[in-house]
């Protein structure tokens, strides 16, 4: 996803001389060909995230769109009271690019993971928070939302070597996309991890339990009316996302369920993990807190009580 | 070069403003029953020249209009005395400060008309000017960025990312001013975290340093008027101020970054300012 974000911000800035991208001296392999073709509107600001912000508020201000991009951590936890009494308090177009969300950067440990990023953008007013499921969706949501007039968070995914099935880099503001239907179980999904989530439905499948797939990339606004629809058809239901329970998709879902008095269970798959208890790779990690296909599988029938086959 | 500001006023008439601003702060901070009337008072010269000689086309939508942001936003009362002696905030308005429902807060918020920024969390307004200053230049206008903080302020991590950036980046036009008055909300600064050599820390940092007498507006006058903001380093001008200055029983004194006026101290401190020849 990263890179088609900086492939598809370098073709928008070949039309809109506005667009402004800045990093906090990361992106190597990735911003070189935004750098390259804009060079008067890039800059490496340094290891200095909160000072990021800020010029991004000015620069906004002054009529650009500026494009802030870091590792997820640190582009929305570094520099958040900026960015809220920055380009939130003053309703600016600052874009903050937050790059592996969850436990992408693996090995790299806890201060590489975020896992509270969609938690702390949702509760800004006016933010909107995007985490798209792959990279055509990924270029499809920058291509969509760039030109809104308010701020807002991206998370993207590093990689850019998988598609989820049947959605064709489908985005919609404030909406979900159907990645599968089935009448026995809602998935709820969201960003990278996804794909597991299909896999989940596969395998499920397999033991003839028909699952439906929602994927929830625009976390705000949210998808309050596709949801409050789904969640009624359904007597349990899974959130799927690469986060700690409380606050992000979980929550959402929740918060919609309790809204409406939904009597639809609400079964969150998250990352429930303490905060740097081991070190491993994206999949380790995944598999220790149950976000596999496999583990998100062994939820569902869990929830469902059928007994794994 | 930079046109010169619309108004440029003699020294009297500096005088004579900054004692209205010192005025309307006393007036406005007692009718409110609110405090931070020495950071107010401490700047209140400052702010007189920089509005009456510095700041063009202020309180306009003009995207070539200088900046102005107060970074150290609990000094707002100064800034809302300055844009009511400038006819951009009416008597009325001004009249609300801290009441319910009020635009004029203790921190200034940028929906009111002449503050392009909302400030009141410290070592923030520096980045915001300096996006503010590169917009200028990458868009070829001439529009100055002055940003007023706080010695205390300079405390703060941030603010120096932002001096490293602007100096990197060789942003002339931007003019930190720096209230040196040498007291934070619990002590003097020198006890609390000492900030001093605090003019050759601007220096080491790449920027153009001037120091001045912050209460003398002749010497305020020339310092910002001889800035050259088309070129080279950003500058910082530092302001050697008195926290209360202009009020004998508040300056120097720690206790009035936040306390409110009784009725003698207000009647006192209105008669020094009117009785002052020159504050």
């Amino acid at each position: 996803m990263r890179r088609a974000f900086a492939h598809t911000l370098t073709e928008l800035a070949h039309k809109d001389p506005r667009i402004v991208l800045m990093t906090a001296d990361l992106g190597f392999m990735v911003l070189e060909e935004f750098s390259e073709a804009h060079p008067d509107r890039f800059f490496n600001v340094g290891v200095a995230e909160a000072n990021m912000v800020g010029l991004a508020t000015g620069l906004a201000a002054s009529g650009f769109i500026p494009f802030i991009y870091s590792i997820a951590t640190f582009a929305s936890m570094r520099g958040y009271e900026q960015i809220r009494n920055g380009p939130v308090l003053h309703e600016l177009p600052v874009r903050i690019v937050g790059v592996g969300g969850g436990f992408e950067y693996g090995h790299a440990g806890i201060t590489h993971h975020a896992l509270e990023d969609l938690a702390l953008a949702r509760v800004q007013p006016g933010l909107t928070v995007i985490a798209p499921g792959d990279h055509r969706q990924a270029a499809a949501a920058l291509t969509d939302t760039y030109q809104l007039p308010g701020p807002i968070y991206y998370r993207f995914g590093k990689r850019d070597d998988y598609e989820l099935p049947r959605l064709d880099g489908r985005f919609r503001l404030g909406r979900t996309e159907i990645l599968q239907e089935g009448d026995d179980l809602l998935i709820i999904t969201l960003g990278a991890l996804s794909s597991e989530a299909v896999l989940a439905a596969q395998l499920l499948g397999n033991q003839g339990i028909q699952t439906t797939v929602a994927l929830v990339s625009s976390l705000q606004p949210a998808p309050w009316d596709d949801i409050q629809s789904l969640i009624g058809k359904f007597p349990v239901a899974l959130t799927v996302e690469e986060h700690y329970p409380e606050g992000g998709l979980g929550s959402l879902v929740c918060e919609i369920a309790a809204g409406i008095g939904a009597s639809c269970r609400v079964i969150r798959c998250a990352v429930g993990m303490p905060p740097g208890s081991c070190f491993g790779g994206e999949r380790y990690l995944r598999e220790a807190n149950g976000l596999t296909g496999q583990g998100i599988c062994a939820t569902a029938l869990k929830a469902l009580g059928v007994h794994d086959a | 070069m930079n046109q010169p500001a619309a108004h440029i006023e003699a020294e009297g008439s500096l005088v004579s403003t900054a004692k209205k601003i010192r005025k309307i702060i006393i007036e406005e901070s007692k009718r409110a029953n609110v405090g931070h009337i020495g950071s107010a008072l401490s700047i209140a010269d400052i702010i007189a020249v920089i509005f009456r000689n510095e700041l063009r086309l202020t309180g306009t939508d003009d995207p070539s209009r200088d900046r102005f942001i107060l970074s150290k936003g609990h000094a707002a009362l100064a800034l809302y005395a300055a844009l009511h002696l400038e006819g951009i905030l009416t008597e009325d308005q001004i009249q609300t400060y801290c009441k319910d429902g009020s635009m004029l807060g203790v921190h200034p918020e940028h929906r009111l008309r002449g503050i392009d920024f909302s400030t009141g969390s410290l070592g923030n307004g520096l980045s915001i000017g300096a996006g503010t200053a590169l917009a200028a230049r990458m868009k070829g206008l001439d529009y100055r960025t002055f940003v007023l903080v706080s010695d205390a302020e300079c405390n703060e991590g941030a603010l120096w990312e932002t001096v490293m950036f602007a100096a990197h980046q060789k942003l002339s036009n931007l003019v930190a001013i720096v209230d040196d008055n040498g007291q934070q909300a619990l002590g003097k600064t020198k006890d609390v975290l000492d900030l001093q050599p605090l003019a050759e820390k601007w220096d080491a940092f790449g920027w153009e340093v001037h120091v001045t007498d912050g209460h003398d507006t002749t010497c305020l006058r020339e310092v910002f008027s001889g800035l050259d903001t088309a070129l080279g380093k950003p500058k910082v001008v530092i302001c050697k101020t008195v926290c209360g200055k202009g009020v004998s029983f508040m300056e120097g004194k720690v206790a009035w970054h936040y306390l409110p006026l009784s009725d003698e101290q207000y009647l006192q401190a209105l008669g020094e300012i009117e009785e002052a020849p020159f504050v």
